[in-house]
């Protein structure tokens, strides 16, 4: 019986150690695969070439600034909107807004999150930009700033989410000792609740802007797509490229083997890069935070 | 995490599949090549995509027990899938370029060019826009980034946004050729780098209708009457024509270019049959009932 109840516990135990180590088997599996297909156009094309400021690859020009750039400049944009939107909506919604129009806000947010975004691409294309175009007064509204705006407002639903949720779960008795201290409401939320929610608070900020630098749909319609390498805040009203728009634009006419085609992978291997960084430095802050909080908490 | 999606160009892909219903219908002939269904796989430029779904749907009516899958994508990509050995028919609104001959005969692939239909590009601007008409040199210094504002040619004063369609398009690649580079292979003459590059011909037709800065070309086919079309000279010594049928066929519109179809080898059987029917008066009066201009015999 017992022999029994121990191999079942080892069979169960041993399937889900396998489920766990297969995401890093998968992650590694697509790094090698991008490394495979990407590191032939570092050969092919000289450091010098990559580093230029012209992406023309039907005449040979390679140069991965302006695309850099564009996606930098897109993100940052987005970022700006949505954690600013997206931590306040959340604190709203947990610490601020009574029971019931919390219980109506937290599930109209998380539809959102699931709106496809080839429709708030269309939505852009039709409303955003000739409404930026007009109010702003510039060229055309297929420019930087609207990618940032429509980004940063699909960011939204999922910092709303994830940090609400980390608020959520600081537990009733910080607030309550924090009143019977006399502090005031706003002392609570800004002193108490998030620094103690500080973990999850970073892993939303962390996951917005993850789905903000993979976005490639919406971004591809209402950016404009011209590969200018950003320079001053003007350019943030200009049109722009990013990695992502670039490659799908592009993937479907190389054919496989070629020079554009290992230079469409190298885009995906630094596209990869940047974000494994933005991952491990939340993960170091989170792993920091949190040690800190715990001392000053408990 | 980056989200890679090789052509994830949903809206711009239009996918037909017809009667895939009508297989197994042969009990009783004998002959087992009545009913069969045959299926011609088709992909390539979005100028020619909705020429070929049309003739799709009227070759199902002529032969019912073939069908034609249509699909668009540019024409770098529907002569990618030729080479890739994924299509039976590839669509081009260009001339495929000697290195994609020479990787598809790497695979083992001939391709086999047609002259399907012929096409003018429009350039089309903004109904708002007081410039009517424009020379090709004029339209290669727009292009390039030499003209940066409409006043310098006659209209208001305000800045050039310059429309293109994706390099994947064959469009582009002609444009780039015959009005930017004026027919000169010497010449290096680049888009300028803020050419907005838009992912469809619906794209350019929408912001060209809304934007007053706006100027874009297009294949005939795809214009509009919200957009104005712009008369184009070859140089200064001919003058400034609109593109039409008559046009294009007298070689008076400057900017108009054959439509290609690319079988790999000698096309044979199901294939063969279609291509006879494309060149057919009905097939061809299709073509301009789409705004295209029939292919010359």
């Amino acid at each position: 019986m017992m022999r029994r109840l121990a191999s079942a516990e080892f069979a169960v135990s041993s399937l889900i150690k396998a489920t766990g180590y297969s995401a890093i088997l998968f992650i590694v599996l697509i790094f090698i695969f991008l490394l495979r297909e990407g590191a032939p156009a570092v050969l092919e094309i000289p450091i010098r070439d990559l580093l230029g400021s012209r992406w023309y690859p039907i005449e040979g020009y390679f140069g991965l600034l302006p695309l850099i750039g564009g996606t930098v400049l897109v993100t940052i944009g987005a970022t700006l909107v949505a954690v600013p939107l997206g931590l306040s909506t959340a604190i709203y919604i947990a610490e601020v807004a009574p029971r019931w129009l919390r219980e109506v806000l937290k599930p109209v947010v998380e539809v959102l999150a699931g709106l496809p975004s080839v429709m708030l691409g269309f939505l852009g294309i039709i409303a955003l930009a000739p409404y930026i175009r007009r109010a702003l007064d510039i060229p055309t509204g297929l420019s930087a700033f609207t990618g940032a705006i429509l980004l940063g407002a699909m960011a939204i639903p999922t910092v709303v989410s994830v940090a609400e949720d980390a608020l959520d779960a600081v537990p009733r008795t910080y607030r309550e000792a924090a009143k019977a201290l006399g502090a005031t409401e706003w002392q609570i939320i800004w002193r108490v609740t998030l620094p103690a929610a500080r973990s999850g608070v970073l892993t939303a900020i962390m996951l917005g802007i993850g789905r903000v630098i993979g976005e490639t749909m919406a971004v591809m319609m209402v950016t404009g797509n011209a590969p200018v390498i950003p320079n001053g805040l003007t350019a943030l009203f200009r049109p722009t490229r990013t990695m992502t728009a670039t490659i799908a634009a592009e993937m479907g006419e190389v054919a496989t083997g070629s020079v554009h085609y290992h230079a469409l992978f190298l885009i995906g291997i630094v596209l990869f890069m940047i974000s494994l960084i933005i991952n491990l430095t939340g993960a170091r802050f989170v792993f920091r935070q949190r040690t800190r909080a715990e001392r000053i908490l408990s | 995490m980056p989200r890679v999606l090789p052509s994830s160009k949903p809206f711009l892909v239009v996918t037909l599949l017809l009667g895939l219903l009508l297989s197994g219908c042969s009990t009783g002939s004998g002959d087992p090549s009545i009913g069969a269904t045959d299926i011609i796989v088709n992909k390539g430029s979005d100028t020619i995509v909705n020429l070929a779904l049309a003739w799709a749907e009227a070759y199902k009516v002529a032969e019912p027990q073939v069908d034609i899958a249509v699909t668009g994508g540019g024409s770098g990509t529907g002569i990618a899938a030729l080479i890739n050995g994924t299509v039976d028919v590839a669509n081009a609104s260009r001339q495929i370029k000697p290195e994609e001959r020479a990787s598809a005969e790497g695979n083992g692939i001939e391709p086999n060019e047609f002259v399907i239909a012929r096409d003018a590009i429009a350039i089309v601007v903004n109904p708002s826009n007081p410039v009517n008409e424009l020379s090709i040199s004029q339209l290669s210094d727009i292009y390039s980034g030499k003209i940066d504002n409409w006043s310098e040619l006659g209209g208001e004063d305000r800045p050039i946004v310059r429309l293109s369609r994706e390099s994947n398009s064959g469009t582009h690649v002609y444009f780039l050729e015959q009005v930017l580079r004026k027919g000169d292979k010497e010449d290096k003459t680049l888009f300028s780098p803020d050419t907005l590059l838009l992912p469809s011909s619906e794209g350019i037709i929408s912001e060209v209708r809304e934007n007053p800065n706006a100027i874009g070309y297009d294949g005939l086919g795809y214009v509009t009457n919200e957009v104005k079309v712009i008369a184009v000279a070859r140089d200064a010594s001919n003058p400034h024509v609109l593109p039409s049928v008559q046009t294009v066929n007298s070689a008076e519109y400057p900017i108009s270019r054959d439509l290609y179809m690319y079988t790999a080898g000698e096309p044979t059987g199901p294939i063969l049959a279609y291509l006879e029917w494309i060149f057919r008066p009905e097939a061809q009066t299709i073509v301009s009932d789409l705004g295209f201009v029939p292919a010359l015999p």
